[in-house]
């Protein structure tokens, strides 16, 4: 009944004014996988998410999320859609006018009008339980919190819905090493509780080696190589190889190395390479 | 593929056992909860082996009906055991309710704090004001410093970019004066003397206060809207550390700007004032332009014309003084730019009428009536 694919993005075309960001590019997320996304700055991580969550109108393209077509789809047949996945924005994007507690709700009460003040109000107490958070931030305000607490008051939004598909941007940028290895522990922890799919851009070594099953690189407007970290060392790429094997790759990589190995899916290479 | 959720009750000598069924999802959970939190008497078990699916917020259902009643669950397949896990963490850290407020107490410290914040922003808008005066004299020292640009700019924004509107409504106010005028003086055969009310009322008063209240609308809330979002983004907090003092910066152009360009507003708005005036004595009364120039030379004396242009920069002043104070008061969110945006106007176009008052009893007094 379930496809493997929760995600599939074929001859994806996305341009501002002469500007081309993808050009026939592919993409697919397996279901329960953390899939990390890594690329320069400007390859179209960003855009590539905002493309598939609907922000985004591509110039051309198929985008199949949950098995539907999200491209041209009605905007209430989208909403339905909608309400199964969750998204983490870069900065958060809490609305600054509400507590943490009442963002959490702000799906909920939009979904479900139905469900009673003490539901609801339950609901917000172990969804921000679930994203690490304690449970005095609830009343608290966006801008009372710190920039960490605020990617988990994010997190605790995102998850209101029990959405099966999470997309992540960048939620380590901007953390201290104990916070991102925190986040990213909270998002392993939450995929494997909750069976999610995450949908993970990141810019972070360290989340790529120590949680993701496979990694996609987006350079040269398309996805170049997808497959597990190893996979990905063996192809000849500049910018894959500069990513991997500078400095930074390879303290990660041996940060990394006492780990155990989980089956890893196969290398699909595609495009030049 | 979501269907409801339901349960059952068992009597059973040991006690009563809750058998939950369907599929225990966000979406189908709504009335399921009343019906839960309504059972009374003791629940020794909850089966939920007859649950299809589940999710946390399912999970959570069932775990606080079992705390509720100190009942044992049982039946639950991997998948559910795991999350119910998940969500029974949240009892470890629970957090002492807050104790209740009364509603006297509520409405003393509403008063209480509306007092104190009313005398706050007073004294904050005077301090405001001193800062301002200081920056005006510490660039007059060192001109070099003086943003000659952003006054530039500030001149396009605030008097050219107005012409339009400012032209318009005073046309308009011209013509409803002159035609109200008309129409009352008719009756005493005086309708000439519409020509007195069309150039005293406009230089005197109403060309100079309709175009605060525009300018107010229009620049005091950019203003505040320009300094409160910068304010938010850091960006003030940016210039602070490069050096650059955001009073001189940011201030003394947009006030410079707001007293230059009130009185050329006034004056501009006055004249069209008293062409649509003059045009609907013209049509109405058939008083030719001609004649109505002349009679308005004789009717009004030039002090008129110097009553609208002492007023004009005080108002521009006031008006860009009211709009950068609130800009600099926004503080922590979005919101606070919108609600500071409304006050800047608000308070702009309370102290220009109230100041009005005050110029009129002044200028009697020293005979310029």
């Amino acid at each position: 009944m379930n496809p493997p694919n929760i995600i599939s993005v074929t001859g994806l075309c996305n341009s501002f004014g002469d500007q081309v960001i993808h050009q026939d590019l592919d993409i697919e997320v397996r279901r329960g996988e953390i899939l990390g996304v890594v690329g320069g700055s400007g390859t179209g991580k960003s855009v590539l998410m905002r493309s598939i969550i609907g922000l985004q109108k591509p110039d051309s393209g198929e985008i199949r999320v949950f098995d539907e077509g999200m491209i041209g789809k009605e905007e209430d047949q989208a909403t339905d859609v909608r309400r199964r996945w969750g998204v983490l924005f870069q900065g958060g994007a809490l609305f600054s006018t509400l507590t943490v507690a009442e963002n959490v709700q702000v799906p909920l009460r939009e979904f479900y009008p139905n469900f009673s003040t003490e539901l609801l109000d339950e609901i917000a107490r172990y969804k921000i339980f679930l994203s690490g958070l304690p449970p005095e931030a609830a009343h608290k305000y966006p801008s009372e919190l710190s920039g960490g607490m605020r990617k988990r008051a994010g997190v605790a939004r995102a998850l209101a819905m029990d959405p099966e598909l999470l997309f992540l941007d960048e939620p380590t940028s901007g953390l201290d090493p104990i916070g991102a290895a925190k986040f990213d522990s909270l998002t392993r922890d939450l995929k494997e509780t909750l069976g999610l799919t995450v949908f993970l851009i990141t810019h972070d070594l360290d989340t790529l080696y120590s949680i993701c099953d496979r990694v996609a690189v987006l350079a040269d407007r398309k996805v170049i190589a997808i497959g597990a970290i190893e996979e990905l060392l063996a192809i000849d790429h500049p910018w894959i190889n500069e990513y991997f094997s500078g400095p930074r790759g390879r303290a990660a990589r041996r940060g990394h190395s006492a780990q155990s190995d989980t089956p890893r899916a196969k290398t699909q290479q595609l495009g030049r390479s | 593929m979501a269907n409801s959720a339901d349960f059952t009750v068992e009597d059973l000598p040991s006690g009563q056992i809750l058998r939950l069924s369907g599929t225990f999802v966000i979406a189908s959970i709504g009335d399921v909860d009343r019906g839960l939190r309504d059972i009374s008497g003791p629940v020794s078990e909850i089966d939920i082996s007859g649950v299809t699916h589940m999710d946390t917020v399912g999970a959570w259902l069932v775990h606080r009906t079992a705390k509720e009643h100190h009942a044992q669950i049982t039946g639950s397949a991997n998948d559910a055991g795991r999350l119910i896990d998940a969500v029974r963490g949240v009892d470890q850290a629970e957090v002492a309710a807050k104790p209740p407020i009364s509603s006297l107490y509520h409405f003393l410290a509403e008063v209480g704090g509306g007092v104190v914040a009313g005398i706050t922003t007073l004294l904050q808008f005077l301090g405001f004001v001193g800062q301002v005066v200081k920056a005006f004299f510490s660039l007059l020292i060192s001109p070099r410093r003086f943003r000659w640009h952003a006054v530039v700019q500030h001149f396009d924004m605030v008097g050219v970019r107005a012409l339009g509107i400012v032209g318009l409504m005073s046309f308009l106010i011209g013509i409803v004066i002159a035609q109200q005028g008309a129409v009352q003086l008719r009756q005493f055969g005086a309708e000439v003397f519409t020509i007195n009310l069309i150039g005293r009322l406009t230089l005197r008063e109403l060309g100079i206060l309709m175009t605060a209240i525009m300018v107010a609308g229009r620049s005091g809330s950019a203003f505040a809207a320009q300094i409160g979002t910068m304010k938010i983004t850091e960006e003030i907090d940016a210039m602070r550390t490069i050096g650059v003092v955001p009073v001189e910066a940011l201030v003394v152009p947009r006030v410079i700007a707001a007293v230059v360009m009130m009185p050329l507003l006034g004056i501009f708005a006055s004249l069209m004032s008293i062409i649509g005036g003059g045009l609907l004595c013209w049509i109405v009364l058939d008083i030719p332009p001609a004649t109505f120039v002349q009679r308005l030379r004789e009717v009004t004396p030039i002090t008129d014309f110097w009553v609208g242009m002492v007023k004009a920069p005080v108002f521009g002043a006031i008006i860009a003084m009211a709009g950068c104070f609130q800009g600099m008061q926004v503080k922590g969110n979005a919101e606070q730019v919108g609600l500071r945006t409304t006050a800047a106007v608000v308070q702009a176009i309370f102290l220009v009428i109230v100041l009005d008052a005050f110029f009129a009893v002044f200028f009697s007094e020293i005979g310029w009536d």
